[in-house]
């Protein structure tokens, strides 16, 4: 690893640093905005009950010293108890939601990603033939389709039309369509960006040398074109990831997936700021740390890369 | 001077000038002075490629009839979108209004077509408040392209302005900014406009009551407020790209040594040349701000009841799915529609104005 690269991921983790550390700032002081305070939102709370709350969470303190606590309770994986769900801790309410949203979104990004690759090596090696042109056509249609409206019209093909899988991700089977609908839009992105950089990559004269040198047809688009090919999917890695956790609190919502995504979204509702805050946190330095090993990784695979 | 031949032999070595060089042009030699096509500026090149991009400009009229439809219709139409057709003063809800089939009546009005009364049809029937559904679709649709086109227009000024200083004075204010945007870019929009959205909605809501703003709505409100805060980023960038490699031509540095002040010199001379860039850009904002939109409105954080937005009537159509599942179709027919043009027509924009990719 040479002196620039190195330079280039200190840089970078400096960045995410800073970026994880202004969620948390950000989070912080604008649940503390909100009229009330973000752990007074009972309604009927005596005067004296408010005191003691505000005592028990420490809200009484100075801001500062607030904000300095919650860091580092924060740094220790601590975000405080939930309010709506009684006698539950936030982090525990996390780590419940996000085993099952990881399995759903992991599935979902590798179907993605692999599929998205070989529908656009397909579409590339058939360039300008009817194959190519249906995928595009799919593709180009799939990509301009929000999450919820593939996922909510797959509800209605497979389960209320066709009855084919339970609408409810908590029963055997329910995973599927919630997987599918996570994974069409990253694949139908994959497919493009693989088939644009798999042309540019295929007209390279290398790929006209090792044709002429007699190598296997599969060989060439597999070691020769293939792996040149996927660094612009490197880069969408990130995104990807973003868009899946995104994605994923309208998709658990519309198929009752028990996982962090509806957790977030039911704790919007229920004005639940602790959990508010605690997944907010959470799911953005998930973000922010992948993107970190998006980019250098980017980095590492394609040394042609120009380090900014 | 006729005959040219008549004239006498001119002496090689005579500094005498050669007439023959003095000809008048023949109507021949006109012609060939004649400009054989207008001489075309950069613009009317793209629109013209534009023009012959079929896709394109099939997405460009579907996007202005959507448009007009969206704007016209609400004007003529008989109901509107907030009004409960069962919900009569002095009288109880008719509750025969509720959840009507397409083209199906309420009780009421029934009995006014047996007396012979000509009544406008509930097209896609009517929702679970008795409202007419086919006006909250367009109604919808018109919440989605304005919030399209302003988040858009934001983000245009926003990141033209700030794209343009840090790329024309550079050096240290360059730095400092562009790390500014650096941070801002690597947030994750979509949780911060969901965080955001939670807490302007508590924050703003007692501000605006009563002027004009709370009719919008807080979402509304937070959304183009979000947008301004974290959007522009992009936009930013681009700008600014440009702008560092623009400023390096001579037009720029002969300018500067007239006595241009820096505004003009962005103004007149970096901006025009960085157009292509911006319009494609701008192009592209639109369907994004139209998603998140949508988005969130379908979390239930975008535009405040009774205003519909094609996001919250699909949610909406999602409890009602086993008997009215064309109540989400069709908002989701248009939401896929509208944002389907724009992308098609923003790749057919990048295809004319992209001076790279001409060949």
């Amino acid at each position: 690893m040479d002196s620039k690269l190195a330079i280039y991921i200190v840089k970078r983790m400096a960045l995410a640093v800073v970026t994880i550390f202004l969620i948390i700032t950000i989070t912080f002081f604008a649940m503390h905005n909100i009229p009330g305070g973000p752990f007074l939102s009972e309604k009927a709370a005596t005067p004296a009950v408010t005191k003691a709350l505000e005592a028990k969470y420490g809200l009484d303190k100075p801001l500062s010293e607030q904000y300095t606590t919650y860091l580092k309770g924060v740094a220790k994986f601590d975000f405080g108890p939930s309010l709506k769900q009684r006698g539950r801790e936030v982090s525990t309410v996390i780590m419940t939601g996000f085993k099952v949203s990881s399995k759903l979104g992991g599935t979902a990004a590798l179907i993605g990603l692999s599929l998205g690759m070989f529908f656009g090596s397909l579409a590339a090696v058939f360039h300008n033939k009817a194959i190519d042109k249906i995928i595009m056509v799919i593709s180009t249609a799939m990509v301009a389709m929000p999450s919820f409206i593939i996922a909510t019209l797959l509800l209605l093909i497979f389960c209320v039309w066709t009855g084919i899988f339970p609408a409810n991700g908590n029963e055997p089977g329910g995973l599927i369509l919630p997987i599918i609908s996570l994974s069409l839009y990253p694949m139908s992105y994959t497919v493009r960006l693989t088939r644009s950089s798999m042309l540019d990559v295929l007209s390279q004269d290398y790929i006209r040398t090792a044709r002429a040198k007699g190598v296997k047809p599969s060989k060439v688009l597999f070691k020769h074109a293939l792996r040149n090919a996927v660094t612009p999917v490197i880069t969408y890695a990130g995104p990807l990831i973003a868009y899946i956790i995104t994605g994923s609190l309208v998709v658990e919502k519309i198929f009752a997936v028990p996982g962090l995504g509806k957790e977030f979204v039911s704790s919007i509702f229920n004005r639940d700021y602790t959990l508010i805050m605690g997944t907010t946190i959470f799911l953005g330095a998930l973000i922010i740390v992948m993107m970190l090993v998006t980019d250098i990784m980017y980095k590492v695979f394609d040394p042609r890369i120009q380090l900014g | 001077m006729n005959n040219i031949n008549d004239l006498p032999k001119k002496n090689p070595l005579s500094f005498q000038l050669n007439l023959k060089d003095f000809e008048k042009a023949t109507d021949e030699e006109k012609a060939q002075q004649v400009r054989m096509s207008e001489s075309v500026t950069f613009f009317k090149d793209g629109i013209r490629r534009l023009k012959r991009n079929r896709i394109a400009m099939a997405c460009l009229w579907i996007i202005v009839a959507i448009a007009i439809l969206v704007t016209i219709v609400p004007m003529v139409y008989p109901y509107t979108y907030e009004q409960q057709l069962g919900v009569a003063q002095g009288k109880r809800t008719d509750s025969s209004y509720n959840n009507l089939k397409p083209f199906e009546y309420g009780e009421t009005e029934l009995k006014r077509i047996e007396s012979g009364e000509k009544i406008f049809p509930h097209i896609f029937g009517t929702d679970a408040s008795g409202r007419d559904y086919a006006i909250r679709v367009i109604f919808g649709a018109r919440i989605s392209l304005l919030v399209g086109f302003f988040a858009a227009i934001i983000v245009l000024i926003i990141g033209v302005v700030y794209g343009s200083i840090s790329g024309y004075f550079g050096g240290k204010t360059d730095l400092i900014m562009m790390r500014i945007v650096d941070i801002i870019y690597s947030l994750p929009d979509m949780l911060m406009i969901i965080l955001l959205s939670v807490v302007l909605k508590e924050v703003l809501t007692p501000k605006i009551e009563g002027t004009s703003l709370a009719k919008m709505g807080t979402d509304m409100l937070s959304i183009f407020i979000v947008f301004a805060l974290l959007y522009w980023v992009s936009m930013a960038r681009l700008v600014r790209g440009q702008l560092l490699s623009i400023k390096q031509n001579e037009y720029v540095l002969a300018a500067r040594s007239i006595g241009a002040s820096p505004w003009r010199i962005i103004k007149k001379h970096l901006l025009p040349n960085s157009m292509s860039v911006i319009i494609i850009s701008t192009a592209l904002q639109i369907p994004s701000a139209i998603f998140t939109e949508s988005f969130l409105s379908f979390l239930g954080l975008g535009v405040s009841i009774p205003m519909p937005s094609l996001g919250s009537l699909a949610s909406d159509a999602l409890s009602g799915i086993y008997s009215y599942p064309y109540r989400l179709i069709i908002p989701a027919l248009f939401i896929w529609i509208i944002v389907l043009s724009f992308n098609l027509l923003g790749d057919g924009l990048r295809d004319a104005f992209d001076p790279k990719l001409k060949k």
